[in-house]
């Protein structure tokens, strides 16, 4: 295993704070800007360069960009060899083919091999909207958090997706990263400094703690603060790294809670909830309520719509909470 | 008989709707829509057996939109043949339609498969004309995919399966417009030549103009008549079809028109001759 620092964060990095665009921009933008220093970064994509932003990079170094067509198995494979001959693939497209179609060539060809293989994946959950269940990914997380080796990140905004594929280049090994469609709101302070592995506790709460990735993480600080103001004491927490999962932190945050909410735009089953739960019944037991997607598939709307059919709200996190604290 | 101007009016209506439906929802794959308008009003009003009062009988021919994203054609199909009203192409892509972004079947009567994920779709028309084979029901399965969907390796692997079992009650059709997402198809991942890979996977191959109904029906009879091997319809189309801002444009892949757009469209369509 490599390095998990961060090292190589680009001068544009501030330009990302306090701004609202979707993850899958900040990508695209960060990409570039990584191409211009490191020679051996290569990105593929299957057909949806438009979409995933890394069209970006194939505009400014075409040479390193190779489109594989609609073809995300031949896609991971291509990456892995890449990997192989010493290059830093980042291969992409969105989340539900990425880990889905593909999810043999990347156990088998990427992990197993541990090939130094960067998943970047758009249009993760339900806020791809209107093109409905066969295009929104629920279970990726799930997907590749089971892989061993493989690391496993849900950025909460772009600030931290640009620090986040920073990251990735600096570290030897597979990753998955998951980014949204749409544009989220900035969460991040300007101090914020992005580490695989590693939570960040906006504040602790002493009644409940609601741990959170990806977009959620603005629901959760709404709903902290709304909570807050009634006088139930709540804190929030970012684990954007779903694997390696920040046990130190989670225990801390287990220890000081009489309850835990999760809340990620995932389903409930596999991801960052069943992560928490899982640490947190063997180590530290304490009531975990999870809120994601309540294993259903997702379906067609705008993804305003969607957010609050799904429950996928501050406002469903404030009554989840009081409902679990009677 | 085929009565192809009437055959050529329904594509002319189903275009019209597909624009139509595509506006209101705001979003949406209008070119892979268009494209494929003639021989989907060849396969619903000519060729294929199937009863919209009985969506499930069991001696109907089957139809596999393998591209899922062209849903617009086979929603608009399957509402002006009597499946369901007319008043929910409205709802298209909205919470709680029947009518998904992507063909669910669960949810519409008429869809044989959900589909969307591209790819996917070869295989299951071979399963299915394997069951009807296995049950002797002498129905055909027709599956129509995009060009560049064939870029997925499943896609091959089926290939071989209908071969490999003589599936001759199968009859796949390929939209070839040339244009997926990122470019044209030879640019972003060659495909070509088609005819001659699908012939060498041991398939019959007629190579037609998909926009000329006449060839359209010929084919589609003509491919009845092929004993022991499955049989595939490659069909020259252009991305967009019928509406000249959108013809040949990768750019209308997955964006729906604007209302403007629509006006011109629809006149366009109108006094067309097709
Ligand atoms: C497995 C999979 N990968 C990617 C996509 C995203 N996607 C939707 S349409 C499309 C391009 C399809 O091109 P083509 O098959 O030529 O269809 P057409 O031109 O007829 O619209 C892509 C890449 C998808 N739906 N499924
Ligand atoms: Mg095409």
């Amino acid at each position: 295993m490599g390095k998990t620092e961060c090292g190589c964060a680009p001068n544009s990095l501030s330009e990302f704070v306090g701004k609202d665009i979707a993850t899958r921009d900040a990508y695209g933008m960060a990409l570039v800007e990584l191409g211009k220093k490191y020679p051996n970064i290569v990105v593929l994509d299957a057909d949806l360069s438009c979409s995933t932003k890394t069209a970006l990079f194939a505009k400014n170094f075409p040479e390193r960009f190779f489109n594989m067509g609609i073809s995300e198995q031949d896609m991971m494979g291509t990456a892995a060899g890449l990997a192989l001959t010493g290059k830093i693939p980042f291969a992409s497209t969105f989340a539900i083919f990425a880990t889905g179609r593909a999810w043999e060539q990347v156990r088998q060809t990427i992990c197993y091999s541990n090939a130094n293989v960067k998943i970047v994946a758009t249009h993760g959950g339900i806020t791809v909207g209107e093109d409905g269940a066969t295009h929104q990914a629920l279970e990726d997380v799930a997907l590749m958090r089971v892989i061993p080796t493989m690391t496993v990140i849900v950025p909460a905004d772009a600030y931290e997706t640009v620090q986040c594929i920073n990251t990735a280049v600096d570290y030897y090994g597979p990753m998955y990263i998951r980014l949204g469609r749409s544009k989220v709101p900035s969460v991040l302070p300007a101090e914020y400094k992005f580490h695989i592995g590693k939570a960040y506790i906006f504040n602790l709460g002493k009644d409940v703690n609601i741990i959170a990735n990806g977009i959620m993480v603005a629901e959760a600080l709404k709903a902290a603060e709304v909570l807050n103001k009634e006088g139930i004491s709540t804190g929030v927490a970012n684990f954007s790294s779903v694997k390696p999962l920040d046990e130190e932190a989670l225990l801390h945050i287990a220890k000081n809670s009489k309850l835990i909410v999760t809340t990620e735009e995932h389903s409930v089953i596999g991801g960052l909830g069943s992560a928490v739960a899982e640490f947190v019944s063997e180590n530290h037991p304490v009531k975990v309520k999870r809120i994601g997607v309540n294993d259903t598939f997702g379906c067609s709307g705008t993804w305003k719509e969607l957010i609050k059919f799904y429950g996928l709200t501050a406002e469903n996190i404030i009554n989840t909470v009081k409902n679990s604290l009677k | 008989m085929a009565d192809i101007a009437f055959l050529n009016e329904m594509a002319k209506t189903l275009r019209i709707e597909i624009l139509k439906m595509l506006t209101k929802a705001g979003s949406g794959h209008t070119g892979g829509s268009l494209s494929a308008a003639d021989i989907v009003a060849a396969l619903y009003f000519y060729k294929m057996k199937h009863d919209p009062k009985n969506p499930k009988w069991e001696e109907r021919d089957r139809f596999i939109l393998s591209k899922g994203h062209a849903a617009p054609v086979l929603y608009t199909v399957l509402s002006l043949t009597g499946y369901f009203d007319k008043s929910l192409l409205n709802t298209l892509r909205q919470l709680n339609s029947p009518l998904q972004g992507h063909p669910c079947c669960k949810s519409l009567p008429g869809i044989e498969v959900s589909t969307g994920s591209l790819g996917q779709g070869l295989s299951v028309a071979n399963g299915m004309a394997l069951g009807l084979k296995l049950d002797g029901i002498p129905s055909r399965v027709y599956c129509l995919l995009g060009d560049g969907e064939i870029q997925e390796g499943q896609v091959w692997e089926a290939a071989m399966t209908a071969s490999h079992y003589k599936l001759d009650n199968l009859c796949a059709i390929i939209d070839n417009n040339d244009l997926q997402i990122d470019g044209y198809c030879s640019e972003v991942m060659n495909i070509y030549p088609i005819d001659e890979k699908f012939r060498a996977f041991g398939w019959n191959v007629f190579k037609i103009d998909g926009h000329k109904m006449e060839e359209i029906i010929y084919a589609l009879d003509e491919a009845e008549k092929i004993k022991g091997k499955p049989t595939l319809i490659l069909a020259k189309t252009i991305k967009g079809k019928g509406v000249s801002i959108f013809e040949g444009k990768a750019k209308y892949h997955g964006i729906a028109p604007t209302e403007e757009e629509l006006e011109i469209a629809i006149k366009e369509l109108k006094n067309g001759k097709n």
